[in-house]
């Protein structure tokens, strides 16, 4: 077990490594920042010095080099706008995007397995049949234009929910938090629900999928043949056999919808890290991107890093080092 | 003595999109306590149906259309779902092709055993896992309450089944459907799980259905012999009669084609043609477009002939004994 | 009587042959199992369809909604319904700039199918190239690349055609560059999956064994057994690239403003939308929509068919 977690642990360094490279020569090798940040009619003795401040005259891999022994002491540099250091200005997004994807995904993984689960187990029934249609549509409408909808219904026509915005906030652990008063969670609801559709409809077809194998295996038949009831089969059986691709699924959403949080907050105003991105990215202001791609990165490579502990922890055949044929 | 099980005229059909499938047709047979009975016949020939219509599983969209299966003197067919359940497990079990898939890969043996278990007893923790150690014990697993903790992966094939067994034996059923049980296993490993099967019927007086499509496993534990073709059972006896003198020329067709029923060198005996589909079973007798013996008069359904323990369908019984006997 | 000539009528043949020895084509038994699921051959029909209305904008819109000079800004905003300047009822009304939606909405679908269509190909070709190869070649060749495929699949597509058709700019080959850049692994790892399955298997390492050139084993053996599951993961690429395309043109970061997609339609409308002017919004989104479950439906339906899982 230990050298599994020092052999994913490894791993997971190593693509953290790629992935700055990447980002960095995504970001800073393309195009020419000098642009940005010197007028355009300075001198070219100014330019010469601007370029030399900022390093730019160094061989890529020893620019590199510096940028990634900056990133290890937390320093992604400042904001050409905000002109404020982008760990501050991200950091104090955060809490906003992490609220709203947590309670999203929690909602789309409950409702969405159970869902799944139903019409796995009685896929004839009508219920099943309308739960697998819906999951068709949220997995086909686009989410910005869900949003849209949810605002003209709920905030224009029926005026239930507040169109935008995060409300009230209250302080706890020192972070602002819009779920815990009663004005804030009024605000949560559309952008949550807004995210949670497409991973919810994602997870229906998981779960029914699953649960129309497991119900079908040998597994559940022998089950049967020894008495053992059908509630007791879907709890302990099927809903164990189902587990594995829901985490695994569970674990890379929890990043895309992280990544969709982009469009959600756009649309609904939501004061979190997607939408500084946004605006980061129509002005171009590129330490806040590279600062928010490799921050993104790093929580992809911890949460698969978490996903395959958590793996090891429930499937006793990758525990003992034997891989799944 | 009465039988322990009692099955007549059982009717299983399958309705499909593409039509309705009766995969078991009219199928009886009935077994003392204690006794084993192989039910031997090639694969879709509804051996397995009947295994799983017996115990009530079988899903949509199947369904048993008619006929009566009594267990100890109780009438199963139309049995409601919940007090069937209370009887599977209890009175009569199951075992399966392949331990690999019938044993859940993420849960111990123990916790296996033990949900077989509550299913149907009340047992405190420990009283619990004192039964299903002795359990495996019983079927020959070396230090079987360390066991306990494994996972199935950690055994081998032989022993996965014997796991299976064992479970199917917790509650002491009277009768277990024995569903191709060795067929996934190396040849050695089969003759010891047979020969321990046999020796467990014995000793609980469990009566068991053997379902096989191989005569020369079924010829050595079964008492007695059915043979299954496109749904109907067309030739019964006891065992070591049907292989010397088979009377229905499916049987001995299934004789001929065996290996040792060829002298060496020489191409194996196949039955000319393959078993019709059984959406469209032709009228009649559903061997007699392969039966070398087919005469106008299969055209209908044989009837049941019964003679000195012994029961056929057919129109033209075979008298002269098969090529060479298997001795079990 | 010939004992050998079994007269009962198979209804279930082995695929692709019948019992009199005629071989029916593989295509056309696929076909008339999709054929049962209704559901799936309407959608099939909207697919088509909504490709040749696509194909063919310029001779069904009422309104060619690129020349200025047919536009009239009294026209602008109207609801559906409305008898323009033009002489014609504007069915879904008009846009911001006076367009007629419903031949905006034609255009937008134009440019919607092109750029995802586009995209798609040019995914396919380099993903499944990538994967086959990878297959192929094995040793480190196959582990770099499938490394990196796997390490892009972890990251979200959104985000990295976001950030990528950022520093690219507007306009379509920037686009589509984007998009595929977000897709193109996914089609590599399809095609590595079902190209090592097939390589383990026995008459690959046979094919291997005679001097048969490693184009022909490639091409004749391998990419063939990968087709099936590209084609399902086409379909669903090409829907989730409409989408994709849609919310980046909705972000503002796609196309420029003078080739409006369906997700600038939506977006250009969004503005209108707190004062009532619903439908600049919700019909091109609804065209959206149609189109991608249509495209959907397809693909759940091929997928459903090729998988012999849940085959009975």
């Amino acid at each position: 077990m230990l050298a599994f977690i020092i052999q994913r642990a490894l791993q997971a360094a190593l693509v953290m490594v790629v992935m700055s490279m990447i980002v960095f020569l995504g970001v800073y090798a393309v195009g020419n920042p000098v642009d940005i940040v010197i007028p355009p009619d300075a001198t070219i003795a100014m330019r010469e010095e601007v370029i030399r401040r900022l390093g730019l005259d160094l061989p890529l891999w020893k620019q590199y080099g510096i940028f990634a022994w900056n990133l290890l002491q937390g320093d992604f540099g400042r904001s050409f706008i905000y002109n404020m250091p982008v760990l501050e200005l991200i950091g104090g997004r955060l809490p906003a995007t992490l609220e709203l994807v947590l309670i999203s995904i929690l909602f789309a993984t409950v409702t969405g397995v159970s869902l799944g689960i139903y019409a796995g187990v009685n896929p004839e029934s009508r219920i099943a049949k309308l739960i697998m249609g819906l999951s068709i549509l949220g997995f086909s409408v686009p989410s910005f234009w869900v949003g849209l909808i949810l605002i003209l219904t709920f905030a224009v026509h029926f005026g239930i929910f507040p169109a935008g915005g995060r409300g009230e906030t209250v302080m706890v652990f020192g972070v602002e938090w819009s779920f815990l008063t009663a004005n804030g969670l009024s605000h949560i609801v559309l952008p949550a629900l807004n995210l949670a559709l497409f991973k919810m409809a994602m997870m229906i077809r998981l779960a029914r999928a699953g649960t129309r194998e497991a119900m079908l295996s040998d597994t559940v038949k022998f089950a049967r043949a020894a008495g053992i009831s059908e509630a007791t089969i879907l709890r302990r059986h099927v809903l164990k056999l189902i587990s594995i691709p829901i985490i695994t699924v569970f674990g890379l959403e929890l990043g895309s919808t992280l990544a969709f949080a982009v469009v959600t907050e756009t649309i609904f105003s939501w004061p979190g890290v997607g939408k500084l991105i946004i605006d980061s990215i129509t002005v171009l202001d590129r330490p806040v991107m590279v600062a928010y791609l490799v921050l993104t990165a790093f929580v992809f490579v911890m949460i698969n890093f978490t996903v395959d502990l958590v793996f090891a922890l429930i499937d006793p055949r990758i525990r003992s080092g034997r891989q799944k044929s | 003595m009465s039988p322990v099980l009692e099955v007549r005229d059982l009717r299983t059909e399958f309705f499909t999109a593409a039509g309705t499938l009766r995969a078991v047709n009219d199928v009886s047979f009935s077994l003392n306590e204690g006794e084993i009975i192989g039910l031997v016949g090639e694969s879709g020939s509804g051996k397995s149906v009947t295994g799983f219509s017996l115990l009530g599983l079988i899903d949509a969209p199947g369904k048993i259309t008619g006929g009566s299966v009594r267990l100890k003197g109780d009438e199963l067919v139309g049995m409601a779902q919940p007090d069937l359940r209370r009887r599977r497990g209890r009175d009569i079990a199951m075992i399966f092709q392949d331990p690999i898939a019938t044993l859940n890969p993420l849960l111990t043996i123990g916790q296996q055993m033990e949900m077989a278990l509550a299913a149907h007893e009340r047992l405190s923790p420990r009283a619990s896992e004192d039964r299903c150690a002795e359990a495996l014990e019983r079927v020959g697993i070396p230090s079987a309450r360390a066991r306990l903790k494994a996972y199935p992966h950690e055994f081998s094939g032989g022993m996965r089944q014997r796991v299976a067994i064992s479970i199917a034996l917790l509650h002491r059923p009277a009768v277990i459907v024995a569903d191709e049980p060795t067929t996934a296993l190396d040849v050695s490993i089969q003759a010891q799980i047979v020969t321990e099967m046999k020796m467990l019927a014995r000793e609980f007086g469990v009566a068991m259905i053997w379902i096989s499509h191989d005569l020369a496993v079924v010829s050595g534990i079964a008492q007695r012999i059915a043979v299954m073709y496109a749904g109907r059972i067309v030739e019964t006896g006891p065992a070591a009669q049907v292989l010397r003198q088979p009377r229905h020329p499916y049987t001995r067709g299934l004789l001929d084609s065996m290996p040792h029923a060829t002298a060496p060198g020489q191409a194996l005996r196949q039955i000319p043609g393959s078993m019709p589909s059984m959406m469209a079973l032709p009228p009649g007798c559903a061997f007699a477009p392969r039966c070398a013996f087919a005469s106008p008069a299969c055209t209908s359904v044989p009837e049941l002939t019964e003679a000195a323990g012994r029961s056929w369908r057919c129109f033209h019984p075979l008298d002269q004994p098969a090529q060479e006997g298997i001795t079990s | 009587m010939t004992p050998s000539n079994p007269k009962a009528p198979t209804e279930n043949p082995p695929v692709g042959m019948t019992e009199t020895g005629k071989p029916t084509p593989p295509i056309l038994l696929f076909w008339r199992e999709f054929r049962r699921n209704r559901i799936a051959t309407v959608a099939l029909g909207i697919t088509i369809l909504l490709a040749f209305v696509a194909l063919f904008a310029p001779f069904v819109a009422p309104q060619d909604p690129y020349n200025l000079q047919t536009l009239s800004l009294m026209d602008a905003r109207r609801p559906p319904g409305h008898v323009g300047s033009g002489g014609y009822v504007h069915i879904l009304g008009t846009d911001a700039q006076g367009r007629d939606l419903l031949s905006a909405i034609l255009y937008g679908l134009r440019i919607s199918i092109q750029i995802s269509l586009a995209a798609g190909f040019i995914a396919l070709t380099i993903g499944a190239t990538i994967g086959v190869l990878a297959a192929y070649i094995g040793g480190w060749v196959e582990t770099v690349l499938m490394r990196m495929v796997d390490l892009q699949l972890s990251f979200p597509a959104i985000l990295l055609a976001l950030v990528l058709s950022a520093l690219l700019g507007q306009g379509k080959a920037q686009l589509i560059t984007a998009l595929v850049a977000a897709q193109y692994a996914y089609f590599a790892r399809t095609a590595y999956g079902a190209a090592t399955a097939e390589r383990r298997k026995d008459y690959i390492e046979a094919a291997l064994a005679t001097p048969l050139s490693a184009r022909r084993v490639i091409f004749r053996h391998l990419l063939p057994n990968c087709a099936p599951p590209l084609i399902v993961v086409a379909t669903v690429q090409i829907a989730s690239s409409i989408s994709l395309e849609a919310t980046l043109s909705f972000l503002g970061l796609g196309l420029p403003v003078t080739e409006p997609s369906l997700g600038m339609l939506i977006a250009n409308g969004f503005q209108y939308m707190m004062s009532g002017r619903y439908w600049l919004s919700v019909y091109p989104g609804l065209m959206l929509i149609l189109l991608i479950m249509a495209i959907n439906i397809v693909g759940d339906q091929i997928r459903d068919q090729l998988n012999p899982r849940l085959r009975r």
